[in-house]
């Protein structure tokens, strides 16, 4: 279920390259499906850079609100605007859709620390219930 | 808690096959959610919902003290509590602390059901069990929570479909009436009673008879419904939660619920309250809508002319007013209705207003 074009971060977010420098950042079903219904996302503005792992934002559902943390470091180029009246998106289509921002990425061989998909959903059958 | 430790009502294999997310509350494991919250809350609120509260507790009163012992210890009348109805009230220490609240019902002259949360169950049967010793050796309590299950059908659509269940007696019950009856030809308790501010109605049965009677209700269009879109409905019918936004540590008086006290008897806690009333309370629980989309959380500040005046006890979205809501105690300068404020939601300030309660009140009232 996990696509398997794109690489994993331990805080259930997921990075996919187009070309050499250029990625798209969303969270993964799993994370989507334990937040519940999305209320509200705070993104970055286009133009903040952000390192590996730090803070890119906080998504909102009904039960709770989550940091989300940046699987690549970069800067944003883009913010998925569809978001602001339909946080939904997020659950309905967290590959797809429900993207979150794009990035330039300046060293994509960071990539390279993530997991695959297939690592993703061992680590996953690994998390207590 | 691991969850070795924990309890499962009548109805968890249902609720596992229904694909409910299961997670530990009150010591118990309980359905959260179903299909969504937000598409529960709508469906309760335009139709019709069920849950499963089987985790609450069912405490059965009996005995020629038992009107006086209930009198002892609920801070509403329960003497003069007329059989085949049930009351709201609040179960206090001696400093007027709320140990609980509770709705109770008079089965017989000689015969009460008290419910009360699955937190304070422990607590509540030592504290009645301790009035019995001391001073009413003639009522005695059963705790028939582990041998029952407790299912709430709310909505404006219940009435109508859990008649087509019963031969037609729920429909005639006044609101927080009560009769014993069949359902889907198994024998029930029905109490027109409710946590969600919706017209509705709440079912005691034994727990062999729970799933043939929730399955029954999901055949006559009631949706699953987990604790988490009850926690919505009750917010925005601004019903107060025990551990949130009542506790040991606060009042009666000081959670607005004064009418559900019965000044003028004797009870536990009863000067306490007389005193606080007559002298007002220092500060308040009170409804605030607040602006912007980030929901205003259980422990956030409220903050009036740059001070800090009070927290959040409750808060979330609310699907049917499309505003976030809350429950905060304020300092009684700062409860009056359109008062302004503000809440400190993670380190933003968020405008809030001081809201008359219910947020949300069904059409028709009642």
């Amino acid at each position: 279920m996990n696509p398997p074009d794109r690489k994993y971060s331990k805080d259930h977010e997921w990075v996919l390259l187009e070309g050499s420098s250029k990625g798209t950042v969303g969270i993964t079903e799993f994370a989507q499906d334990h937040l519940g219904d999305v209320v509200y996302l705070d993104l970055p503005k286009v133009g903040t850079k952000l390192a590996q792992y730090d803070k890119l934002g906080e998504v909102e559902s009904v039960k709770a609100v989550s940091d989300i943390f940046s699987p690549v470091s970069g800067e944003i180029t883009e913010v998925n605007e569809v978001l602001s009246d339909n946080p939904e998106v997020v659950n309905d289509d967290p590959y797809g859709q429900g993207w979150l921002v794009q990035l330039a990425i300046p060293d994509p061989a960071e990539l390279e620390s993530l997991l695959t998909a297939e690592q993703y959903e061992a680590f996953l059958n690994e998390l207590p219930s | 808690m691991s969850s070795e430790n924990l309890r499962r009502t009548a109805l968890y294999q249902t609720h596992v096959d229904l694909g409910a997310r299961i997670v530990p509350f009150a010591g118990w494991e309980m359905p959260l959610e179903y299909s969504g919250i937000l598409d529960e809350t709508k469906a309760v609120r335009s139709r019709a919902g069920i849950f499963d509260v089987s985790h609450m507790g069912r405490l059965y009163i009996s005995g020629s003290d038992a009107a006086s012992l209930l009198d002892w210890v609920v801070t509403a009348g329960a003497a003069n509590l007329r059989l085949g109805r049930a009351r709201y009230a609040m179960i206090c220490n001696e400093a007027g602390g709320i140990i609980d609240d509770t709705v109770f019902y008079r089965l017989d002259s000689e015969k009460f059901l008290l419910v009360c949360n699955a937190g304070n169950r422990d607590e509540v049967v030592l504290w009645l069990d301790r009035w019995v010793q001391e001073r009413f050796g003639g009522a005695s309590v059963d705790d028939r929570t582990l041998s029952t299950a407790m299912i709430a059908f709310q909505g404006p659509a219940a009435a109508a479909s859990l008649d087509r269940l019963c031969d037609g007696s729920a429909s005639p019950l006044m609101p927080f009436g009560s009769t014993e009856g069949e359902v889907a030809s198994r024998p029930v308790l029905i109490g027109r009673t409710g946590y969600t501010g919706e017209d509705g109605f709440e079912l005691m049965v034994d727990a062999s008879d729970a799933a043939g009677i929730w399955n029954a209700l999901v055949e006559a269009g009631g949706a699953p419904c987990g604790l988490g879109a009850r926690d919505v409905l009750r917010l925005e019918a601004g019903l107060a939660l025990h551990g949130h936004d009542i506790t040991p540590e606060s009042t009666p008086i000081e959670a607005g619920l004064g009418r559900y006290v019965k000044l003028d008897k004797e009870f536990v806690g009863a000067q306490v309250l007389r005193q606080q009333s007559a002298d007002g309370p220092e500060s308040r629980l009170v409804g605030l809508v607040v602006e912007g989309r980030r929901i205003p959380r259980e422990g956030y500040g409220v903050y009036g002319g740059g001070e800090e005046v009070g927290r959040v006890t409750s808060g979330s979205i609310s699907p049917s007013l499309d505003r976030n809501i809350a429950l905060a105690y304020v300092l009684e300068g700062f409860s009056t209705l359109g008062q302004q404020v503000q809440i400190d939601i993670r380190g933003q300030m968020a405008d809030g207003v001081v809201t008359q309660l219910p947020f949300y009140s069904r059409k028709g009232g009642g």
